[in-house]
């Protein structure tokens, strides 16, 4: 079980991995799309990171639903450990 | 149909290649006899009869960041490379032409086999769900071409012709057509190819299309020479500029020559076999020099496909003769820069234009004892060092697996 603070470091080092977003601008209140210019297929990469990361599986239906950093740190807290 | 009658014109040059990081490299390198050919030391190799590779002068991610090289196959990173050297060159981005009517074609042979193969590893070791989501944007043999268009923001068209090793030929004769059509403004044309992977050595090897001199990388590519054994495999990109010629001028753009004219024919012959007199390579030639308005006489050099297969070199000799004569100097770079299969056209494109600027023919490395079929002894092949000429127009021929022939015309600025 990871803390929410270890969770949106590893999120971020996923977002800097595979989509170059600097760690400093990986926060809750950003979108992927609008604020951090992640694409639909980053996006697949980044569930399949947090699989890898966390154990955490993204399902397709509930990957269209996370919208920002936030959504994603959520969904992650909720669904591990 | 729309014709326009402007002569079309060369306003930049890109490339990534053995021989060097750019088309200004490159060509210091040609000229100074120096070789892109190495043989490879990796374990996978050993039980391969060829073992010889002419590897990129330098890696395309010195040029691209980590994020962008990520999401391209090797072939669309070098063809990003050379693309974007060749759009700065021409000054084409901030001439002000509309998007719309920006286009690009770029040619590739094999496509994104890296990435093909790779991920097919990945599917075998960890199962479908670890196969990349990028998987097929970056496999896909309009991939290059794609890219490219991105790159520049070209919204007039992109186009991938796909010929084998006449790919970036006949990119370059597709962006004369959409010129003289008035399909668009300016188009960035050329060829881009990275498959250095085991599994297109494997299958060139079975071919018996690869040289096996592995224990002598440099003499290797050997083009018209009695001993060639095969092509060596290379791998890079080389992209050029097309404008309309009154275009160019207006903008004070600086022009390298003139694309003159094109000619494309097929074999019908055999899927990979050449026609043993080159009849389909004589009549694209025939059709470019026809295309150009000029007669054979016209033409004071040719830079010959010539890959330094033993039935190839010899059935472009007696298409070189029966099209253009015996008077034009004849070169064989690939002796230099192996093969770049789909980027090979668009390479010696660039070497034509880069000769006509500077008036000097490259030499033809590695002929110790030019091949005995009369031919090539009729040819003016220019061995060795450079020679000065005083020549106005260029051919470059290429020609593919699948009978494909491409002829192109250059002309001086």
């Amino acid at each position: 079980m990871s803390s929410t603070a270890e969770i949106q470091s590893g999120l971020a080092e996923i977002l800097e991995e595979v989509a170059g977003v600097a760690p400093a601008d990986a926060t809750p209140e950003k979108s992927f799309t609008e604020d951090l210019d992640v694409d639909s297929l980053s996006m697949v990469e980044i569930a399949t990171a947090v699989e890898d990361k966390f154990g955490v599986a993204i399902p397709d239906d509930e990957l269209g639903g996370i919208k920002t950093v936030g959504d994603a740190i959520s969904f992650i807290e909720k669904n591990n450990g | 149909m729309p014709v326009n009658t402007t002569d079309v014109v060369v306003t930049g040059l890109g490339a990534t290649t053995p021989l060097g990081a750019d088309v200004a490299s490159t060509w210091d390198a040609l000229l100074a006899g120096r070789s892109g050919v190495t043989r490879i030391t990796d374990e996978w190799i050993q039980p391969f009869p060829a073992q010889l590779v002419a590897r990129l002068a330098q890696e395309p991610s010195e040029k691209i960041d980590r994020v962008r090289s990520r999401r391209l196959d090797r072939s669309q990173q070098v063809g990003v490379v050379a693309a974007e050297e060749a759009w700065a060159d021409s000054g084409a981005g901030e001439a002000g032409y509309d998007p719309l009517r920006i286009a690009v074609v770029i040619g590739t042979g094999i496509g994104g086999a890296m990435t093909l193969l790779g991920q097919d590893d990945i599917l075998e070791e960890k199962g479908p769900k670890r196969v990349s989501p990028f998987t097929i944007p970056m496999l896909m043999p309009n991939g290059p071409a794609a890219a490219v268009g991105l790159a520049i923001g070209a919204r007039g068209g992109v186009h991938a012709p796909v010929s084998a090793c006449a790919s970036g030929a006949e990119a370059i004769r597709w962006g004369l057509d959409m010129l003289r059509l008035d399909r668009a403004d300016v188009v960035l044309v050329g060829g881009a190819e990275a498959c250095v992977h085991p599994l297109p050595m494997a299958g060139f090897a079975s071919m018996r299309a690869m040289s096996t001199r592995n224990d002598d990388p440099e003499h290797a590519s050997r083009p018209f020479d009695a001993g060639r054994d095969g092509f060596v495999l290379a791998e890079g990109a080389a992209c050029l500029v097309l404008e309309r010629e009154d275009a160019a001028k207006a903008r004070g753009a600086t022009v390298y020559g003139k694309v003159a004219g094109a000619g494309a024919t097929s074999d019908g012959y055999d899927l990979v076999a050449p026609h043993p007199e080159g009849e389909g390579a004589q009549r694209a030639i025939g059709a470019a020099l026809r295309d150009a308005g000029m007669s054979a006489s016209d033409i004071g050099h040719v830079n010959a496909h010539a890959t330094s297969t033993p039935v190839g070199d010899v059935a472009e000799a007696a298409a070189i003769l029966g099209a253009v004569g015996d008077h034009a100097a004849v070169t064989a770079t690939k002796s230099q820069t192996g093969h770049l299969l789909g980027a090979a056209g668009a390479l010696e494109s660039v070497f034509c234009l880069l000769a006509l600027r500077d008036q000097v023919v490259p030499g033809t490395a590695n002929i110790e004892q030019l091949d005995e079929a009369p031919a090539v002894q009729k040819l003016d092949i220019v061995r060795g060092a450079p020679r000065k000429a005083t020549f106005s127009a260029a051919v470059n021929d290429s020609f593919g697996f699948g009978g494909h022939n491409i002829a192109l015309v250059f002309t001086r600025a």
